[in-house]
């Protein structure tokens, strides 16, 4: 089990890319965190057929 | 009479919606009001309820609806002004002036140092913005809930391969270098190193090391599947443990989790054993089973975290110390009974932790009493109803059934005030037994929400001639944001037993029901 990126991880600065709850980014900036608050919203309008599409083409 | 407004192409986040909504609701002259996203869901939802009209059913989920019945014209206008100012407010403020990417890679072009993504979108699409950022080398957390099984096993398999951290789905709380992620405490630096399957758990053992002068390395979360079900197979579990069994910082690990699937436990242990660390375990509702190799097993999750502090300071663990000696704990339960009132018997146990309320019931259960609850896997301990007690109850009102469309109860206090108001009401209620999670994520002020409707339940029982016993734990510490002193002083002077951790507090419960019961047999 290789988990070498885990303990580099362990050992630097936390960088935070935050999806969803504004919350939790406010908390992060508040820790010191550099954090980048994406503006999320449902992909393709939120329609499942066409999501499910996209998701085929990704994988 | 209603009115209803769309809003198009307008994104928000979940709790600011519900938040919203009860602002509305609040407002003078409503009778019922909703701010939500267009989702198939609510649509649904705003139908029932007879506020889905024109405009509003044919918006999609990128489009706001503000819904709003009311008594008069101008309830309404006020209520949607309100309405209007609450968002224009949310855009205003946090937002700062910041430039928001839409993607990943954007955000990525921004701080192209990112190592984390942490995300809380909608459980429907949580896995896929997962899946991107595995992709992009990103260790994940995944706050959401409402992810399948299968999409777990396929992120975790993905995330192993990838040698990355895959925390979730449906984990509320983690601390990596020191910084507290979702709902999280403020705690001490230390050496040692946690790997839990339970969120409250996970925060409550963290602050009961941080008080006892320990400190933490590393807390991981793994979201409560990952041992108890067999198909996950403890991916993220395994690998917590081995990324601390390298950490030269962590010289303890503790694990934690809910009841873990027999083969998963099977492996988790022995992964323990490979550590050559001294390792403490804590299955809640399990009773201990001594000693394996290095790997000790504590009987609650205060002895978890003593167990470890000791351990960290490489000395022997002798049994945790109650804060108060026998006799104390049996003067204050004597004190608690002399004035109730004779058809009071019950416990009544409400919880916004879940991990905490399982360790509630645990400790009554071994008390010999028969605890009813919402989450309960035996059908003949399974409340027929979440939102009523009967006999000894023990409500996680952190469940989905308390959820789906309301705040959780960390976030906003107001289902469990109403649940403590109703339990007042019944005149067989003899004692309340809370938790108050500090922390971020949680409410800026718990505990004054939970003082004030302890003190109107107080009241109402006194007004009957009884006597209303109330029993509170705080899960925080001092460095929380909300100020652990005052929110304990609040408590204790809306007439509440505030004690150190949940398992004192469920001990402490458990001696007040007893002499209870023994006074009237």
């Amino acid at each position: 089990m290789d988990v070498k990126k885990i303990n580099e991880l362990f050992g630097k600065e936390l960088v935070v890319v935050n999806m969803g709850l504004d919350a939790f980014a406010d908390n992060l900036h508040q820790e010191g965190v550099k954090v980048v608050r994406m503006d999320w919203r449902p992909p393709a309008g939120g329609d499942k057929r066409l999501i499910s599409l996209l998701g085929k083409l990704e994988s | 009479m209603k009115k209803i407004l769309v809003r198009k192409n307008a994104y928000y986040d979940s709790v600011f919606l519900m938040l919203a909504t009860k602002a509305l609701k609040q407002q003078p002259g409503i009778q019922e009001a909703a701010v939500a996203m267009a989702t198939e869901v609510n649509l649904g939802l705003l139908k029932e309820i007879g506020l889905l009209s024109g405009e509003a059913e044919s918006a999609g989920p990128n489009d706001l609806i503000i819904a709003v019945q009311g008594e008069s014209v101008d309830a309404l206008e006020e209520a949607c002004r309100k309405a209007q100012e609450v968002l224009k407010e949310k855009s205003r403020g946090k937002g700062e002036s910041e430039y928001r990417p839409v993607s990943l890679a954007g955000a990525l072009k921004i701080l192209p140092e990112a190592n984390l993504a942490v995300i809380s979108v909608p459980g429907i699409y949580a896995a896929r913005e997962a899946k991107r950022a595995l992709h992009q080398g990103l260790h994940v957390m995944i706050f959401s809930d409402h992810v399948s099984v299968e999409e777990e096993v396929e992120l975790k398999e993905m995330a192993r391969q990838k040698g990355l951290l895959m925390m979730g789905p449906d984990c509320g709380t983690a601390i990596l270098n020191g910084k507290p992620l979702c709902f999280a405490n403020v705690v001490r630096r230390g050496s040692i190193g946690l790997a839990a399957a339970s969120g409250s758990g996970l925060q409550e053992v963290c602050c009961c090391i941080d008080r006892m002068g320990g400190g933490i390395s590393q807390a991981i979360g793994t979201g409560g599947r990952d041992l108890q079900d067999s198909r996950v197979r403890g991916r993220m579990m395994l690998m917590g443990i081995e990324a601390l069994k390298h950490d030269p910082e962590t010289r303890v690990i503790v694990v934690l989790s809910k009841p873990p699937a027999e083969e998963v436990a099977a492996a988790v242990l022995s992964k323990l054993e490979d550590t050559r660390k001294p390792c403490v375990v804590h299955f809640v509702g399990l009773k201990p089973s001594g000693r394996r190799g290095p790997v000790l097993f504590s009987g609650n999750m205060e002895e978890a975290a003593a167990m470890a502090v000791a351990l960290a300071k490489g000395e022997e663990y002798h049994r945790a110390r109650f804060s108060f000696s026998e006799t104390e704990v049996s003067q204050m339960a004597e004190a608690e009974v002399k004035t109730m009132a004779s058809e009071q018997r019950y416990v009544r146990g409400l919880f916004a932790g879940g991990t905490l309320a399982l360790e509630a019931m645990a400790v009554f259960e071994e008390g010999g009493f028969r605890v009813l609850s919402n989450v309960r896997k035996e059908p003949s301990r399974l409340l027929q109803s979440p939102h009523r007690s009967e006999g000894h109850t023990i409500v996680d009102m952190g469940d989905d059934v308390f959820t789906l469309e309301r705040p959780h109860p960390m976030i906003d206090p107001s289902q469990r005030e109403e649940r403590i108001a109703s339990e007042a009401a019944d005149p067989e209620t003899a004692l309340l037994l809370l938790d108050a999670v500090l922390g971020y994520g949680a409410h800026e002020d718990p505990c004054g929400a939970l003082a004030e409707s302890v003190g109107k339940a107080k009241a109402r029982v006194a007004e009957r001639g009884g006597y209303l016993s109330v029993i509170a734990s705080l899960t925080g510490t001092e460095k929380d944001f909300q100020n652990m002193a005052e929110q304990k002083r609040k408590l204790e002077s809306a007439g509440c037993l505030v004690m150190p951790s949940n398992y004192q507090a469920s001990v402490l419960a458990l001696q007040v029901m007893r002499h209870l019961a023994s006074g009237r047999s």
